[in-house]
């Protein structure tokens, strides 16, 4: 177990790493979990009702009705995991490890242990506890399974720090959608979540990873998520937050590095009271041909403090992409710090970007006045038009499903 | 009367935009308001309709009897004040069909209703427009017929009209003349006419369909002269807006 050894090596150096952004979180004021604290169930309705109710807010169905198949964890415990798709394997990753014993090249090659103090606690976790929490998706080759698999990251205790590792391969000309939805309980004040997320989209394949996030008010989120992409493939990101949050900081990033490559980020980030989020997206086009396209919305209000970031960077001709920023600041304690990047390696390539922050345009309150609505509610309209996002490359269902999703996300404002 | 204007003066930043304006318009009454480019029409439109930024520094406006000079544009929307605009702001990801629905007064999880559907059939609207940001990429001619089309939706008892047919070709006028008319009670016998409006135009091509019974001319911030909306065309059209100067002087 050469890897293991070097993945620990390299993640013991980076123990008190702090992270290139975002504000610092100090580990040792939060508690580790042992991975069996949380009884497995049999179904998903077996899981309290109040819970249920809490994580359907992100998107996970107890009822997993249109769902290929559900994942949850809870703290640092896998509690439940199937599939009832033939095209697509779902289980705990340790479970996945010990079956596909080819899957550990997989393991720390699109994130690196070393990245930071987050990466490598999950790391350490890992090797200290010798298992692993997260999932492993995997869509067997050509398979294409309209229903999305939904995995939910929930923190049930106070103060707790959760890790989890995750695998994603969508073999050559497959199709897999998948939901991720993180919640707290309503008791928990303080968290944090450590997410590593890697996926692998071979040849052909298409992926498309739709978030909802729901955390408590004081809970600190650190996702560390890399996609590698082989050749004709796409990956599609949605991104979804409306609800507070102390702080969140992720930078997902793409590798097209096969030819004809796509990558589609969309986020939306929205929200009140103190919360600090750090979102980006970064595309590095790596292979001709190759193409992404960044969007993002935000709306800050009461105190709110959004960085939004992105980078596309073309190493090779003939790629393109385009990143689209675009900011709402509702009051004077707030504020949005939009940071476009661009970068061009290699000659005959075409980037461009578009941000724009303000408030809202009094034009479109009057008008809306005009026919009847109050201010409050032309301003509300006119936030959830902004937040609106055009779902595209979702099936049908999944697609209103996401709408659903951001529809309700909304409603919570 | 529907709505009487009393010695209505009007700062827009600072500025007087009108100077004491008098109008009074009754029950099943469709006035045309004439003037200059910036003499004050769409700042007497804006009045009348609350927005924030036109102040009143003197005079009313009354609506069915109720002085509505300080409240606000919703609630002067809700007692029965319409406005088709020249130029709509667009916005984002707020549909036609959003708005047709509040305006209606729907269930915004609901289907619209079938009277809104076939209204929009009717204005040549496909089901697919109306999922398009409002006034979004619109063409001239399509601003003007959702702005119709929102207005039918919200049955206003007085509507005012900021040149409902600039920008639409010929044939569409006609079509669009005929919502103006319901939205008048011009298609009721004149007895039984309880809804008014007010038209600002520029070539008074609509008046060709729409029937006007008094027109304004609106000069250097008041009422030149009123009359015979034909009559006054016919003036403007042969000599400008010169011969309106004198008057302009002499009501000030």
């Amino acid at each position: 177990m050469l890897v293991v050894q070097n993945v620990t090596h390299d993640a013991e150096k980076a123990k008190d790493k702090k992270a290139a952004l975002g504000t610092d979180v100090v580990i040792e004021n939060f508690t580790t979990e042992d991975i069996n604290a949380f009884d497995v169930i049999d179904d998903l309705k077996d899981i309290d009702k109040k819970t249920q109710k809490t994580i359907l807010k992100v998107g996970v169905d107890a009822n997993s009705e249109e769902r290929a198949g559900s994942f949850v964890q809870m703290d640092q415990s896998n509690i439940f995991s199937h599939s009832i798709s033939d095209s697509i394997e779902l289980m705990n990753l340790g479970v996945a490890l010990d079956k596909h014993s080819w899957l550990k090249d997989y393991l720390w090659k699109a994130v690196k242990p070393d990245v930071d103090k987050y990466t490598a606690q999950c790391a350490l976790q890992e090797s200290e506890n010798d298992a692993y929490s997260g999932y492993f998706v995997r869509s067997l080759p050509g398979t294409k399974e309209i229903f999305p698999v939904q995995a939910c990251m929930f923190i049930a205790d106070q103060d707790v720090m959760q890790t989890a590792h995750n695998i994603v391969i969508a073999e050559e000309n497959s199709e897999l959608h998948l939901i991720t939805g993180c919640a707290t309980g309503d008791d928990i004040s303080s968290a944090l979540h450590v997410g590593v997320s890697e996926i692998y989209i071979k040849p052909g394949a298409k992926v498309t990873f739709t978030m909802v996030h729901n955390w408590a008010e004081q809970v600190e989120v650190r996702p560390r998520t890399a996609i590698y992409q082989e050749k004709n493939s796409t990956y599609i990101n949605n991104y979804i937050l409306t609800s507070p949050v102390k702080s969140i900081q992720s930078y997902p990033t793409t590798y097209c590095n096969g030819e004809n490559a796509r990558a589609l980020f969309q986020s939306i980030q929205s929200g009140i009271n103190d919360s600090i989020i750090d979102m980006g997206s970064r595309a590095i086009l790596n292979a001709p041909n190759t193409s992404a396209e960044i969007i993002s919305r935000s709306v800050a209000n009461d105190n709110y403090r959004i960085y939004s970031r992105g980078h596309l960077s073309g190493n090779v001709p003939n790629v393109k992409g385009h990143l689209e920023c675009h900011g709402l600041v509702l009051d004077d304690n707030s504020s949005i710090y939009a940071v476009p990047e661009l970068e061009a390696n290699a000659a005959n390539l075409e980037m461009s970007h578009e941000a724009a922050v303000g408030q809202i345009d009094e034009e479109e309150i009057y008008y809306l006045t005009s026919r009847g609505l109050t201010e409050e509610e032309a301003a509300s309209m006119i936030v959830r038009g902004f937040l609106s996002m055009d779902i595209t490359g979702l099936p049908d269902e999944l697609a209103a499903e996401t709408q659903k999703m951001i529809d309700m996300s909304l409603d919570g404002m | 009367m529907l709505l009487e204007v009393k010695d209505l003066v009007v700062e827009v930043e600072g500025k007087r935009v009108l100077n004491g304006v008098n109008l009074a318009i009754r029950e099943g009454e469709t006035h045309v308001l004439l003037g200059p480019n910036g003499a004050g029409k769409s700042t007497l439109f804006l009045t009348i309709l609350g927005f924030p930024k036109y102040e009143v520094v003197e005079g009313s406006i009354l609506f069915n009897g109720e002085d509505i000079t300080n409240l606000t544009t919703t609630e002067r929307v809700q007692k029965g004040l319409g406005v088709s605009f020249q130029n709509p702001p667009a916005i984002r990801g707020v549909s036609v069909r959003d708005l047709l629905k509040f305006e209606s007064k729907q269930d915004p999880d609901e289907e619209l209703n079938p009277r809104m559907q076939e209204l929009a059939k009717k204005l040549k609207f496909s089901d697919e427009f109306l999922d398009r940001d409002v006034n979004r990429g619109f063409s001239g001619g399509e601003v003007k017929r959702s702005e119709i089309l929102q207005l039918l939706a919200q049955g206003p008892l007085f509507t005012m009209f900021d040149e409902p047919d600039s920008g639409v070709d010929i044939e569409n006028v006609e079509l669009l003349a005929g919502e103006l008319n319901v939205l008048l009670d011009k298609d009721k016998k004149p007895g039984q006419r309880r809804k008014a409006g007010l038209l600002i135009t520029h070539l008074g091509y609509i008046l060709n369909f729409v029937k006007a019974d008094k027109a304004h001319v609106l000069m250097h911030g008041v009422i030149a002269c009123s009359g015979d909306p034909d009559e006054i065309l016919e003036d403007i059209r042969k000599e400008g807006f010169k011969g309106c100067v004198g008057c302009a002087e002499c009501n000030s």
